[in-house]
């Protein structure tokens, strides 16, 4: 019987150690260095097959006119607090220039006219948000890959850099920023849209342009583009993640 | 008396060590000749991935309603969250009426219908005491806090161990027989489909050779959690994911849409704990440090029954 006894309580413990470390442990091991390292072995294994499970093509789903959301929710910045982006937005992105630099043979400097000149693709898609809604929207834009193509790139451009206008700091510095590989890049769905449901795209939405990149989360589809940098590395830039909630520890790879 | 007359032979295990150790009770071994003997239930491989599904379904459960505390509402009817209609479930905080105690309630509001929830969901104690406006409380989240961006590296974690835990185990059930000699029910078992939910519902559990293989009605829940609520949780899953949407577009329209599927992984989840809670109900009721052991070194304990010679 005493061994029963002794048994039962070693079982009683170790099942009280277990539920301790599964409540306790968690906390502390969120806060580590180390362990959410760890744990971006996931992203890192769902990236390498969601990208062996569809061709660099593969599409993302569009819709009906009939499908699209009543209103676009405008989610994070919805006014860029900035006197250089109230200046440009005063007269109606008049004065407005997309930079195309970094590594490319024929930096560029675009008016909106010149992205309109730009042979253009026109989709009703869902933008899905990393919190868990999703809304649908008819987007046109200038095709990504076009623009790309006119400014030649150098052989070892890896990634898009897309340098926007809005403040994340109320002090008015950390711009947004993201970066997608060149996949995505010349993705035929990627465009820089300047028009929502028909209609010049709003300040909320992004004004005067905003990527769409169809296969991936809402945060990756930044607004206010102001410059694209094309780069080997962006491990130089801000936080060096690759993007504004990248560098507060959000997966690169937004596919999932 | 025995319960059931459907045992005696240890069936398809005779490739299995069956008797372990043989000790006689302490109880009169003259008189009374109940013998008890350890028996080897569980084989090492499913041992480990069962605490490995306990650890990855607890984890899963947990960070996934923090990621749905991001955005605490499911939708049904669809292509999107924003068509017009309500969501069908709706966790949030609202300034208390007037007449009511001052300051805010949690409501839960679920088609239509809402519910003061005050204290649990849609408002609730942080860990340290102070009120907060969050879906499901701290308790039952990981991380504890508001933390989308950690709570996502748990959970897709999480999943592929339960992803690669569910494969091996299926690949390890077939080849071992596992499925077809411990699983499948077989046509003695669903002739005594009546007489099992009678059995569960007076708590009475087999004994002797009968408690070396599950019951139907545990054979039919392992299969169905199995082969149809964790396949179905896991393809729900990826339905929200935008870049296997594109795997082939239109695909997740078959189960009504991204949000619809999101409603569907979130009832899922929910149908695991009912599981969960039965099941431990049941090891409870049927001999918990028994079955414990069992599920720890493989061995269970089979008390013989007694057999009357007139």
């Amino acid at each position: 019987m005493t061994s029963t006894d002794g048994r039962r309580r070693f079982l009683a413990r170790t099942l009280g150690a277990i539920g301790t470390l599964a409540l306790g442990g968690c906390e502390k091991l969120s806060r580590s260095e180390w362990f959410p390292r760890v744990l971006g072995a996931g992203e890192a294994a769902s990236s390498t097959v969601a990208h062996a499970m569809t061709s660099r093509r593969s599409m993302a789903q569009e819709f009906a006119e009939a499908d699209r959301s009543p209103t676009f929710r405008s989610n994070g910045t919805a006014e860029p607090d900035s006197d250089a982006y109230r200046e440009i937005a005063a007269n109606d992105f008049a004065s407005y220039r997309l930079v195309v630099d970094g590594l490319v043979e024929a930096p560029a400097h675009l008016t909106l006219a010149d992205l309109r000149a730009i042979p253009s693709r026109t989709q009703i898609t869902r933008h899905d948000c990393v919190e868990g809604w999703s809304a649908i929207a008819k987007w046109k834009g200038a095709r990504l890959a076009a623009l790309l193509e006119s400014v030649r790139l150098k052989p070892d451009a890896r990634f898009a850099v897309f340098h926007c206008a809005d403040p994340m700091a109320e002090d008015g510095t950390d711009l947004y920023y993201e970066s997608i590989d060149l996949e995505d890049a010349f993705h035929p769905q990627t465009i820089l849209a300047y028009e929502m449901n028909d209609a010049a795209l709003p300040i909320a939405n992004g004004a005067p342009i905003r990527l769409r990149v169809e296969r991936q989360l809402g945060y990756k589809h930044a607004k206010y583009v102001m410059r694209i940098e094309l780069v080997q590395s962006f491990a130089h830039i801000a936080g060096g993640k690759g993007g504004y909630w990248e560098d507060q520890g959000y997966q690169w790879f937004a596919g999932i | 008396m025995t319960p059931a007359d459907q045992t005696s032979s240890p069936e398809g295990n005779a490739d299995r060590p069956p008797v372990v150790s043989t000790e006689m009770s302490t109880q009169d071994a003259q008189s009374s000749p109940r013998r008890s003997y350890l028996y080897y239930r569980h084989s090492l491989p499913v041992r480990l991935m069962h605490w490995t599904n306990v650890v990855a379904l607890t984890i899963l459960l947990m960070s996934g309603l923090q990621i749905f505390n991001a955005h605490p509402a499911l939708y049904w009817a669809g292509k999107s969250s924003y068509t017009g209609k309500p969501p069908v479930l709706e966790i949030g905080v609202r300034k208390a009426s007037e007449g009511a105690q001052a300051g805010y309630v949690g409501y839960t509001r679920i088609l239509g219908r809402e519910f003061d929830t005050t204290g649990v969901l849609g408002l609730s104690k942080s860990a340290d005491g102070r009120l907060s406006a969050r879906g499901f409380p701290w308790w039952i989240t990981v991380p504890d806090d508001p933390w989308l961006a950690m709570a996502r590296l748990w959970h897709f974690f999480f999943a592929w161990v339960l992803l690669i835990n569910g494969l091996v185990y299926v690949m390890y059930s077939a080849g071992s027989r596992h499925l077809s000699r411990d699983l499948a029910p077989d046509r003695r078992d669903w002739r005594s489909i009546g007489q099992s939910i009678r059995d569960h519902l007076r708590f009475r559990h087999p004994t002797g050779d009968a408690a070396k293989r599950y019951n139907v009605l545990q054979k039919l829940t392992y299969l169905i959690v199995i082969f149809v609520l964790l396949p179905l949780i896991i393809l729900m899953g990826l339905a929200m994911s935008p870049w296997m949407n594109s795997v082939l577009p239109g695909w997740i329209d078959l189960f009504g849409g991204r949000q619809a599927a999101r409603t569907i992984h979130f009832v899922a989840a929910w149908l695991l704990v009912a599981f969960v809670a039965i099941h431990v109900f049941e090891v409870i009721v049927s001999g918990l440090w028994n079955h414990l052991r069992s599920m720890v070194t493989g061995r269970y304990r089979i008390v013989e029954e007694r057999h009357d010679l007139n």
